[in-house]
């Protein structure tokens, strides 16, 4: 039996005229899963969201969920319910009836309809606020009730356009984790879409790095910053140095460089110019130029754990070698 | 020093308010104080004298043309308020949520206001050789067979009136709807889609309740103007129909000043009690 929260997209294609906001796009999103939609803004990130949750159509292709082809049913028919950017809360209706609400567009009797949102509201610890308008709320207590609203028509996947980018940052590792738990909770599936690499590491089952309307590399969390598979995805995740070799592109963790004052043995290593110092509380972040060669064209980025720094200290305009294990060199395909 | 201070401050604050309201002192309140008064003066067929009698308001209250007339004031007012808000909510809510680009949008909403080009009066006098014995509409309809003689009741008649009504200040209903309506975020829609609200739910549930506000700017416009206006009235119907406006105008044109006034005061404040019971309905303080 298929998994009720699993799916599926087919060649999924979505253009507007000429141009073309998603390429056949294939991908599979396995059932009780966290997968995070990651790229930068325009990727076609949000487009695939929107055509999974029915609110843009789709131009070519299909897509599954669980043993059913929902590509061209209404939204509410789909089994999906999506949580807006911007929370979209109706700003008339109290707390209580916009999570209330898709209950009493089915005509669900009052009494009946607002013990449920209670329980909703509830589960993401907003059953205080169930008399207040969406305007008295924070916009971590919106997002809870967007949240609860979401979730009160009892989808088997829940879409999230990203949800965190509007609140503060302290505030968005606590939602955070608490997306994750309510995830495991529920036992649905979610598809967050954002353009936040720290969100997507720590949240996703299953990353789906996306970029100019394909997709670039599909992967657990770990697999996807260890392994970049190409240079846009190694540049976009961060961490990561994109070097040439001659014949093609290499990527190496930032912290997997060793900084050396004396030319290694073997001849990995490439001289550099220590450009800039920056202190990152747990590590030292040293930006080098590399001198002469021009094995990268970006300012070398290398990471020192501060005890290891502090041993030996580097000065800004020293002249350094690089060296790093060959098993860390990582090849991109070109 | 603080004392000093807070008084020139207060002295700023007098001085930037007094543009204001030494301009509505002027042409509003003392107008309408003048017209108080002068509605307890006397009045002779030749004359009138500064006294405090309360003949005319008797006078007034105790005929029974005075409620006929009021009563067909509200008739106008209520027929006409319900259909530019039909039309004036409809127009609005095409152009808000059916045209999808701001430049389409701006362009049509200009179309709207074409007719405003031209005065009250001549888009009235337009209405005549269309509406009239053997004007457009009446030969039209003879010629595809409809009727077989010209319907009398086109012009110079309350259909007459209340058409012209709607024609002048529907715009007034289109343009307040309008701009709530292209407040409304558009992902609240969307919302509404998500949680499987049909069209027409979403149209009761959500953009009904948001425009609130505009429809209540509107209606108040519409309300204000069609119980104050008697060009209209005695235009379109011919003079064969009369308002509280012609009353007032009639005994205006009698020199009878006075009555006049008296007639005009109770009228401003039946349209302020009408107004005030709209605003018990919705607060448009949000929308200011």
């Amino acid at each position: 039996m298929t998994d009720k929260s699993a799916a599926e997209l087919i060649a999924v294609t979505k253009s507007y005229g000429q141009a073309i906001a998603v390429d056949g796009v294939s991908l599979r999103i396995p059932g009780n899963s966290y997968t995070c939609l990651l790229g930068p803004s325009g990727c076609g990130k949000s487009s695939t969201l929107r055509m999974i949750a029915g609110h843009e159509s789709v131009s070519k292709g299909d897509i599954l969920l669980g043993d059913k082809n929902i590509t061209d049913l209404p939204p509410a028919g789909r089994g999906t319910a999506m949580m807006f950017q911007n929370y979209a809360l109706f700003p008339h209706l109290s707390v209580a009836d916009n999570v209330a609400f898709s209950l009493k567009m089915k005509g669900v009797e009052k009494q009946a309809r607002l013990s449920e949102a209670m329980k909703l509201l509830e589960l993401v610890d907003m059953a205080g606020f169930a008399s207040r308008l969406p305007t008295q709320l924070s916009g971590g207590q919106q997002q809870r009730v967007a949240l609860a609203r979401a979730l009160i028509t009892n989808p088997s996947i829940l879409l999230l356009d990203e949800p965190l980018s509007a609140l503060d940052p302290f505030l968005r590792l606590r939602m955070r984790s608490e997306l994750k738990r309510l995830q495991r909770e529920l036992g649905i599936s979610f598809i967050h879409v954002t353009h936040s690499q720290d969100e997507a590491l720590s949240l996703a089952d299953q990353i789906i790095v996306m970029n100019k309307g394909r997709i670039e590399q599909v992967g657990s969390a770990q697999d996807v910053f260890n392994k970049p598979q190409t240079q846009f995805v190694a540049q976009f995740m961060g961490g990561h140095n994109v070097m040439s070799d001659g014949h093609s592109h290499l990527a190496i963790r930032s912290d997997k460089i060793k900084v050396v004052r004396t030319k290694p043995e073997g001849g990995t290593g490439i001289q550099a110019v220590v450009r800039e110092i920056e202190y990152l509380g747990t590590t030292f972040s040293v930006a080098l130029n590399s001198a002469g060669n021009a094995a990268s064209p970006h300012p070398i980025s290398v990471t020192i754990p501060d005890t290891l720094f502090s041993q030996e200290p580097l000065e800004i305009g020293q002249t350094v070698f690089l060296d790093w294990r060959p098993d860390d060199a990582h090849r991109l395909a070109s | 020093m603080p004392l000093k201070r807070s008084f020139s401050n207060a002295l700023a604050a007098w001085l930037m308010a007094s543009p204001l309201a030494i301009v509505l002192a002027l042409f509003l309140v003392l107008p309408i104080a003048m017209i108080v008064v002068v509605s307890f003066w006397g009045a002779t067929e030749f004359s009138i004298y500064p006294a405090f009698k309360l003949d005319n308001y008797e006078f007034l209250l105790r005929s029974s043309v005075t409620y006929s007339v009021f009563l067909k004031t509200f008739m106008f007012t209520v027929i006409s308020w319900a259909l530019c808000l039909a039309i004036g909510f409809t127009v609005a809510y095409f152009l808000a949520f059916h045209i999808r680009t701001q430049t389409w949008q701006i362009v049509l909403f200009l179309v709207c206001t074409v007719p405003f080009l031209t005065s009250n009066i001549i888009r009235m006098i337009s209405w005549v050789p269309f509406l009239g014995r053997n004007g457009i509409a009446n030969q039209t309809l003879m010629s595809m067979g409809i009727i077989d003689e010209p319907l009398e009741w086109l012009l110079f008649s309350d259909f007459a009136v209340v058409l012209a009504f709607v024609h002048l200040y529907t715009l007034f209903m289109v343009v307040p709807i309008f701009n709530t309506m292209m407040r409304i975020d558009k992902s609240l829609l969307e919302a509404a889609r998500d949680a499987g609200a049909t069209g027409y739910q979403t149209l009761t549930n959500v953009i009904l309740p948001l425009t609130k506000p505009g429809i209540m700017i509107g209606s108040i416009f519409v309300v204000t103007l069609v119980m104050g206006d008697f060009i209209t009235v005695r235009f379109m119907s011919g003079s064969q129909s009369a308002n509280v406006g012609r009353l007032i105008s009639n005994d205006v044109a009698l020199l009878r000043y006075p009555s006049a006034a008296a007639t005009s005061v109770v009228l401003l404040i039946t349209v302020l009690i009408v107004i005030g019971i709209m605003l018990r309905f919705v607060n448009i303080r949000k929308e200011l």
